[in-house]
């Protein structure tokens, strides 16, 4: 496996070379004149056709400024649309420009830094959702609303009361008992709705979730590998799963329904039969749909939910509703979508929305030097309606395979988002991409 | 009899001490503690003021504002809200709505007196 990665990364060094090249503004001839190789040569290598180390390597790499190791291994792509969907996030508030044209040469030097900026970004996002879940809760919450009027009221009436028996005109005694007694009643009620309030913030429940509950069931079935073994078994109890897994409010009903899919899913198509037809017909859904006379959309989820460990390739998953939003994703390496600020609407998965219950495989490509390339299934299903005139509930499910075998076939331009996006004449963008990201001429 | 002020709001200890601090001053103050049936209320007798609570029983106090500015006899009475919210976005409303004032509790007997005063005898 490391073999093969390594041939992969040795493989795409010629396009980073092309890449830093082109960037620099040097002729192909006078780089390989420099270098004292024939520029049919220099071709060679850039496009992969010949492979590159030793002397020449540091010989082309000192011509084009950069570190040898940059050209060789690149960096990894996943880090580098995560740095740049950080300075994409931020570079509004910068007193400087983020240096977004030199995210991969940042990544491949110094990726411990790099590291550091998309760890310290996700933590940031997470703050903001915490200062946001505070911000809704303190607006919307009706208990806590409900608490603080009561103190308030109780507060006033107190106030006004102790103003006007302090105050200097002279009451009767009819009215000092009246206020007086008014203010004892209102001490009473603002002793019982503090202790209340403060009951309640220190209740244990309290906690404020960092993340919207999509986010908290994803980071739960991640840490399963969204494989949920409990639920394989003949005798699965699927509220024990759901009570065990911590998750509570809108997560937890998240899961249910989830979950609830996950055991007819599994009732379908048993783990053991299912995973030797998958070796068999190497993880091909139309060939497995076939073979098990299942729907293409339950195979795509049973696929997604295969167990690591067993020598399963890594299979990514994206699904959402019928307004593109994403309702849950699966990463793996070379594929993520981004929660915030609209995915690509490229992808396969929001394709298949246009064509309800056709099956799409499609193979797609993403920019950059590591031109990372993807093969996709989709399909959008739908659920039956329960009552006349209500809209036909859709979902489209996203199978994603890294590194698809080698074909003649040119594979879909899709990218991360377009903030991020070189790609300069696309028709589906939707918003210019980011300063310092390099506009590429083509698709 | 003095100009008339009509009080809605569902506390009653705050009615009490604010009827007493405005019938002190020379108002003739009117109460009315239900939100479905305050417009009903002033259509009844609509009153030269009106300090209005948002938060009550069966419609907000902004909903109530927002009838009185629509309804010819009512659209030029002085409204004053009064409300436990002190949100910048709830003042905003409030001023959107015609509001003369706005108010936030715990308020200020003086305060809500000299105001009133100031309105009645503008």
């Amino acid at each position: 496996m490391l073999e093969e990665l390594a041939l992969v990364t040795q493989r795409l060094a010629g396009s980073r070379i092309r890449e830093k090249r082109l960037d620099r503004g040097l002729r192909q001839a006078a780089v390989a004149e420099t270098v004292g190789i024939s520029p049919s040569y220099l071709n060679l290598i850039e496009h992969n056709r010949r492979r590159i180390g030793g002397k020449l390597l540091s010989d082309i790499a000192r011509v084009l400024g950069v570190e040898p190791a940059l050209l060789v291994d690149g960096a990894d792509a996943d880090m580098l649309d995560q740095m740049r969907h950080a300075a994409s996030q931020f570079e509004a508030d910068l007193p400087a420009k983020v240096e977004v044209a030199r995210a991969e040469e940042m990544a491949a030097r110094y990726p411990g830094w790099g590291a550091l900026i998309v760890a310290q970004s996700e933590r940031i996002a997470a703050l903001g959702g915490q200062v946001q879940a505070l911000s809704d809760r303190m607006s919307h919450d009706p208990q806590l609303a409900g608490s603080l009027h009561d103190v308030i009221t109780a507060v006033s009436a107190i106030r006004s009361a102790a103003q006007i028996l302090v105050g200097p005109e002279k009451l009767d005694e009819d009215w000092q008992r009246r206020f007086h007694e008014n203010i004892h009643n209102d001490s009473l009620r603002l002793a019982n709705s503090s202790e209340a309030l403060v009951a309640y913030l220190e209740a244990p429940d309290a906690d404020i979730d960092q993340a919207d509950p999509a986010e908290q069931l994803e980071r739960y079935l991640a840490k399963t590998g969204f494989h949920l073994a409990p639920l394989e078994a003949p005798d699965a109890d699927l509220q024990k799963l759901v009570a065990d897994s911590g998750l509570r409010d809108g997560a937890k009903a998240l899961l249910e329904s989830q979950a609830t899919q996950y055991l007819k899913d599994a009732a379908l198509l048993p783990l053991a039969g299912f995973e030797d037809a998958c070796r068999v017909r190497n993880y091909n859904p139309a060939a497995l749909a076939q073979a098990f006379q299942a729907s293409f959309a339950t195979v795509l989820r049973r696929l997604a939910s295969l167990p690591t460990g067993q020598g399963h390739p890594p299979i990514g998953m994206a699904a959402c509703d019928a307004a593109g939003v994403l309702t849950l994703v699966k990463p793996v390496p070379g594929f993520a979508l981004p929660r915030t600020g609209g995915a690509c609407p490229l992808w396969p998965l929001y394709a298949a929305l246009n064509r309800p219950a056709q099956p799409i495989r499609l193979e797609v490509a993403l920019p950059g030097s590591s031109a990372t390339r993807l093969l996709c299934y989709a399909i959008a299903d739908t659920r039956p309606s329960p009552r006349f005139d209500v809209p036909t509930p859709v979902q489209s499910t996203m199978l994603v395979m890294p590194d698809p075998p080698e074909t003649a076939s040119i594979a879909q331009p899709v990218g991360v988002s377009c903030r991020i996006c070189p790609r300069a004449n696309c028709a589906s963008r939707r918003e210019p991409a980011m300063k310092g990201v390099r506009v590429e001429t083509a698709l | 009899m003095g100009k008339r002020v009509l009080l809605i709001e569902d506390e009653p200890n705050i009615i009490e001490a604010l009827s007493f601090i405005l019938s002190r001053d020379g108002w003739t103050v009117h109460t009315h503690e239900d939100g479905t049936t305050a417009m009903r209320k002033v259509l009844a007798m609509p009153p030269d003021m009106i300090i209005l609570d948002v938060m009550l029983p069966g419609r907000s106090g902004f909903d109530i504002l927002r009838d009185l500015r629509a309804t010819d006899v009512t659209k030029n009475i002085p409204v004053m809200m009064l409300t436990a919210r002190g949100q910048e976005k709830d003042r905003e409303l409030a001023q959107r709505l015609g509001a003369n004032h706005f108010m936030t509790k715990p308020f200020s007997n003086t305060e809500v007196r000299d105001y009133v005063r100031n309105f009645m005898e503008a």
